[in-house]
């Protein structure tokens, strides 16, 4: 695939930005307004989506190969696991053991923005390796029109 | 107010329908995609903008997907065979459900009036606790983070295996 037309690019250059910026948004704010780590990963993931689709499937595979997502993956994942941890070195696991600030601040309660942030990177990174999986190992019909013979074997 | 909430849930019935007897595949998409515009503005008109949000995105990102996979086909098209058992068990088994469903829902609170036992201590407390102002965030990360923790390492598996049978079939 090589991608689309030139107003498609154009569109989807300047648009991604904005795109990637909301992500962020919800991504921080989490704690404060709607939103989380979960949506914004998501998002995150749709905006890559979009460049793949506008640019062709290389262009955000050159950024980001298909075996760094994967670690990226892992260390959103551990990162999760690594906080919890670490409130059992306070206390109890889960504890939140930073201090809580004020309410409607961008820094308070505690290590819920770093949960936030590591769940975004988990969800947006793995949603990303899926769909470039999906992409890439698109092997089941060649445009011949035939399966392959070891469709069965793998 | 629950006038509209009856008004979409027809609509989603009537995308569901479509969906599943249209012939062309992407059409049938495309009205699957009714069903979860109007969950997400479902929630939001009963006052639950994180999983609005949530319905939204995560909607947009399998509709993209099944477009991509029904577009690549050339046979878009689907053939019915209607066959009458497989009817019969439908209808009796919806019967079941149904009959089932209504003795059950009778012990249910009423619409709008639920039963705040625990989720009051929550909404008493959590902002002194936690100093988070989303209320949805302080229950997901601090009081029930062990229910995220579990979501976290189900998507993280399901991710892998995906992962690994799409790359097993990929190498020759």
């Amino acid at each position: 695939m090589k991608g689309m037309s030139l107003i498609v690019r154009t569109i989807a250059r300047v648009v991604t930005t904005f795109i990637f910026l909301y992500s962020a948004y919800i991504v921080v704010y989490g704690h404060i307004t709607p939103g989380g780590g979960f949506p914004g990963g998501v998002i995150l993931a749709l905006g890559v989506m979009l460049l793949m689709l506008a640019f062709g499937r290389e262009v955000p595979l050159r950024k980001l190969p298909e075996g760094r997502a994967s670690v990226l993956d892992c260390l959103g994942a551990l990162g999760f696991w690594a906080i919890a941890l670490l409130g059992l070195t306070a206390g109890y696991f889960f504890l939140n053991f930073l201090g809580k600030g004020e309410p409607f601040r961008l820094v308070s309660a505690g290590t819920m923005p770093l949960c936030n942030i590591s769940i975004s990177v988990k969800v947006g990174v793995s949603l990303f390796a899926v769909l470039a999986a999906l992409s890439i190992y698109r092997r089941f019909y060649p445009p011949g029109g035939e399966p392959p013979e070891d469709m069965s074997g793998g | 107010m629950e006038v509209l909430l009856y008004t979409l849930l027809g609509f989603m019935v009537i995308g569901c329908i479509i969906a599943v007897e249209i012939k062309d595949l992407l059409s049938a998409v495309v009205s699957v995609g009714i069903v979860g515009i109007c969950l997400s503005v479902i929630f939001l008109f009963l006052g639950a903008p994180d999983i609005a949000i949530v319905q939204v995105v995560v909607e947009t990102l399998c509709l993209i997907i099944l477009l991509r996979a029904t577009v690549q086909r050339d046979d878009t098209t689907i053939y019915k065979y209607i066959e009458s058992f497989a009817v019969a068990t439908i209808l009796i088994f919806f019967g079941v459900f149904m009959v089932l469903a209504y003795r059950a829902f009778e012990d249910l609170p009423p619409f709008g009036h639920p039963l705040m036992t625990v989720s009051q201590e929550y909404l008493k407390e959590g902002l002194t606790m936690t100093r988070a102002v989303n209320f949805v965030t302080s229950v997901l990360l601090d009081f029930r983070a062990y229910d995220t923790l579990g979501e976290a390492t189900v998507l993280f598996v399901s991710i892998l295996g995906a992962l690994a049978v799409l790359r097993r079939r990929g190498r020759r």
